[in-house]
């Protein structure tokens, strides 16, 4: 499976850097915004939340830290675009939901060798040490 | 190796997973239909899940939630839909406000799991259903934010592998 996205190559500081930045509802509404337009100003962005211009701007500034938007200058505009790349497609999201559930088997796995260990033919009682 | 097989489909918005225990379904079907067996391996050790309410019945309902590091928690609910002991299960899954009632504005999915009698033990098949491609937009964007980050660990390891 093609696995793309966030630059794993970087450590973990990239991919913690990603989530701090979407751990923010103004940060992902702004993702979820160039998402659906393309593109937009820095200004354009800044007139629809209840903040000041510098306060957007300092949002922007974070999601491009984490290279989830690039910003380039326009004449006296700077526009904003998502980065696709970082932001996950579907195959991204199966191979999280991949991970998940191969460690949930894996916990299942070792609770029932405990309960075979603890508790041999008899109805199984729980016993939480290994 | 326990995973036998996983088949992520971004064209159906299908995840299937098979899986093969040294145990008979009935001890399987035990880890779903127990909350306090289910708590220990829904959630990862950094999120583990706490089940207040959980009913594998047919019109049943869970709520949980997953604690994280600094102590957030991320709410969830399920709604049974169909239930054969201890052959299949049928649920739907989605994010839940802390009161454990629905968030609408969060993506749903649909999980059935068949459990099915082998010489060794018992072979689970899971096959996960998004409602949509926008849904699972959803659920990268909130997911990763949200409670996807617990399985990052384990995916770094998958993806030292590939």
């Amino acid at each position: 499976m093609v696995v793309h996205g966030v630059d794993r190559s970087e450590g973990p500081q990239a991919v913690d850097r990603v989530f701090a930045a979407l751990a923010d509802a103004t940060r992902r509404d702004i993702v979820r915004r160039l998402l659906t337009q393309q593109e937009a100003s820095v200004s354009v962005l800044a007139e629809r939340y209840a903040m000041s211009f510098a306060a957007v701007a300092k949002h922007v500034a974070v999601l491009e830290r984490a290279r989830l938007v690039t910003k380039t200058r326009r004449g006296r505009e700077q526009v904003v675009r998502a980065e696709l790349g970082t932001l996950r497609s579907a195959a991204d999201l199966l191979a999280e939901f991949e991970a998940l559930w191969r460690s949930r088997i894996d916990r299942m796995e070792g609770l029932l060798a405990e309960e075979a260990r603890t508790a041999p033919a008899a109805p199984p009682t729980r016993r939480d040490a290994p | 190796m326990t995973v036998l097989s996983t088949t992520p489909d971004p064209e159906s918005l299908t995840f299937t997973i098979v899986a093969e225990f040294a145990a008979p379904p009935a001890a399987v079907w035990r880890l779903w239909a127990d909350p306090r067996r289910l708590e220990r391996w829904w959630g990862p050790p950094t999120w583990p899940a706490t089940f207040a309410e959980h009913d594998l019945a047919v019109g049943g309902r869970s709520h949980y939630w997953m604690t994280g590091p600094e102590g957030r928690e991320a709410h969830g609910w399920w709604h049974v839909t169909a239930v054969d002991e201890p052959r299949s299960l049928e649920f739907e899954d989605g994010f839940a406000h802390p009161d454990g009632t629905r968030d609408d504005a969060m993506p749903v999915t649909r999980t059935r799991v068949d459990l099915e009698a082998t010489d060794e033990g018992c072979r689970m098949t899971g096959v996960s259903r998004f409602a949509n491609a926008e849904q699972m937009q959803q659920l990268v964007e909130m997911g990763m934010a949200e409670g996807m980050r617990l399985a990052m660990d384990q995916m770094d390891d998958l993806l030292v592998a590939v």
